[in-house]
């Protein structure tokens, strides 16, 4: 759980110095709104991650979206790697399956449909990049199968996501 | 020697209780009761022939414990042990405290079986208040001890016992195993209903208490399924795009009402079971989900986001007219009725925690009823008295209950998985 928590992290870090290294300042700013954990990967222990796997970043393309609380809005940091997928998925069109998750507070039946709103965001992006709808599909699992298990702040940050799969 | 007896008796019945126990998945413990309890004495059962492998004078004992209303006296501090209501030395149980007496006596029913005659004597008015007998098949004690807490709580409390239903719940091993459980209200002789390595959420009883609705997502998708009890047959009754969640039969057991994502955005809709008809009941872009049914079956109440927060809104079903109900919180989901209609209980977020909550529908005044964190899946007895639901222990799911006047607690930990969503059963049997 951790490794894939760490992993995770480490992934992220190496899209946003991508990011960093080639955008705007706006983007500078985004990744100040980003989860702390994530924060903190960037600014210590990932720096030489980044310097070694910058040239793979394209194959280490996040595949989990974050979001906020009961909030089905895409982050400025998801945005730019499902732009990127799109790309990649319209080159090579492939059957995408979309799994949206709670964390979990709240009710069981209201996170599944909260779930379901957060993957349908996450199609709705790709499908405006110009992905072929009838190649996605969205699946909710609600608060069913939490990424970190823990009545944290932080285990339910990681927690409220969607995974391409 | 007849006490020598009683006592060697009870010794052998004590440490089958014990042996009982350590297989149960679930064990209760009594965080709070009323503050003044009736005091009774529940005197172990006559018995004339060999072990028993249950103590139905002490399950009786327990479940009035758990009622929060009861105080049962110890054994040990009986002065006699009674069988027969001239036995009674109503001056011996005055000093004990006691303020009633219940006697029991058991025996084989030819054929197999057993026939258990009861008694509940008020000591201070120094007569017989009830009697009774009640019979069951040979793995029935525990139905038999049961049906005496039942007669006893209705005769002191006027309210109809429900210590003889049972409740469904689903219990997880991490991300990888689920099951749905039957078992009696006090957590004993659990049942697997369904295994599955995918999640199995918001199970629920037919008005008749012989069949389950449930969400299974043993298709990768969630779908939703019944099961009749008695049979094990399944049927599965929707198999959509997006969700398929929140089954609930209708009071007449003719309709499943649910949530489904078919058309694009999660809305209300019935199935009717006969003519296998859906009809959609809400129509907003906002999540509408957790439906449940009006005592009368005429209208449904529902979560739904459509004002920027969960609320609890209710339809009525021939019109389609749409109504508000909770105002109070910026958190208020998955809404049932009280039996009496008056109240609703839900999930309440009060100061960012979530509890349980009731709501008088007359004057819209909320009662926080719990004070863990995360409590949610209330489920209330069919007596209106308790109810259950699923909080956690340190990040362990377990099952709680407390009454709805918010003075009686219990908690029933499991010894395995993280259990949850329990689902009360109604009564078996109709008045």
């Amino acid at each position: 759980m951790l490794s894939s928590a760490l992993k995770q992290s480490l992934t992220l870090a190496v899209i946003m110095a991508a990011l960093v290294g080639c955008s705007s300042t706006s983007t500078t700013t985004d990744s100040a709104d980003a989860d702390s954990a994530v924060s903190s990967a960037a600014d210590s222990s990932a720096v030489d991650t980044t310097d070694t796997m910058a040239d793979e970043a394209v194959e280490a393309l996040d595949t989990v979206f974050y979001f906020d609380f009961d909030k089905s809005m895409l982050k400025p940091e998801a945005r730019a790697a499902l732009t990127a997928h799109a790309e990649n998925l319209k080159a090579a069109p492939k059957a995408v399956r979309l799994e949206g998750h709670a964390d979990e507070r709240g009710t069981r039946e209201y996170n599944m449909a909260l779930g379901e709103r957060r993957a349908k965001a996450v199609r709705d992006y790709l499908v405006l990049q110009g992905v072929d709808a009838s190649m996605i599909e969205t699946v909710s699992y609600g608060e069913e199968y939490p990424a970190v298990v823990g009545a944290t702040e932080a285990a339910y940050e990681m927690n409220r996501r969607v995974e391409m799969k | 020697m007849i006490f020598y007896r009683a006592v060697r008796q009870w010794l052998a019945v004590a440490l089958m209780v014990v042996a009982a126990q350590a297989q149960a998945e679930l064990t209760i413990e009594i965080t709070q009761g009323v503050d003044n309890p009736t005091a009774i004495a529940v005197v172990p059962t006559g018995w004339t022939g060999g072990a028993l492998p249950e103590d139905v004078a002490a399950i009786a004992a327990a479940d009035l414990r758990r009622s929060g209303q009861f105080r049962p006296i110890a054994r040990e501090d009986m002065l006699q042990w009674p069988r027969f209501g001239d036995q009674v030395f109503y001056r011996d149980w005055r000093v004990l405290g006691s303020d009633y007496v219940v006697l029991s006596r058991l025996n084989p029913v030819p054929g197999g079986g057993y026939s258990l005659d009861f008694e509940l004597y008020d000591v201070l008015s120094q007569r017989k208040v009830l009697q009774r007998n009640v019979q069951a098949g040979p793995q029935g004690l525990r139905d038999l001890a049961h049906a005496m807490a039942d007669a006893i709580y209705e005769a002191i409390t006027g309210i109809r016992g429900a210590f003889s239903t049972k409740m469904l719940y689903v219990e997880a091993f991490g991300n990888k195993r689920y099951r749905l459980m039957l078992a009696d209200v006090d957590g004993a002789r659990e049942k697997e209903l369904l295994k599955s390595s995918q999640p199995i959420v918001s199970p629920s009883w037919s008005p008749d208490g012989k069949q389950v609705v449930y969400v299974s997502f043993e298709t990768t998708r969630p779908a939703i399924f019944r099961q009749v009890l008695a049979t094990g047959e399944r049927q599965q009754l929707t198999n959509f795009r997006g969700l398929n969640g929140a089954p609930v039969f209708s009071p007449d057991g003719r309709k499943v009402a649910m949530v489904l994502s078919k058309d694009g955005n999660p809305e209300i809709y019935t199935l009717d079971l006969a003519t296998r008809v859906f009809t959609r009941h809400t129509n907003h872009f906002a999540i509408d989900t957790e439906p449940a049914w009006s005592n009368d079956g005429k209208s449904l109440i529902f979560t739904s986001d459509r004002g920027g927060k969960p609320q609890i809104y209710q339809v009525t079903l021939a019109s389609g007219r749409v109504e508000r109900l909770t105002f109070d919180g910026d958190y208020n989901a998955r809404a049932r009725f009280t039996p009496d209609g008056k109240s609703l209980v839900m999930v309440h977020r009060y100061n960012g925690v979530f509890h349980i909550a009731t709501q008088d529908l007359e004057s819209g005044m909320i009662r926080v009823l719990t004070q863990t964190d995360l409590d949610e899946s209330p489920s209330i007895a069919p007596n209106g008295a308790m109810l259950l639901y699923a909080t956690k222990d340190r990040s362990k799911g377990i099952l709680a209950a407390v009454s709805l006047d918010a003075g009686v607690k219990f908690r029933l930990p499991s010894k395995q998985g993280d259990v949850r969503e329990p689902a009360w059963s109604p009564y078996f049997t109709k008045r």
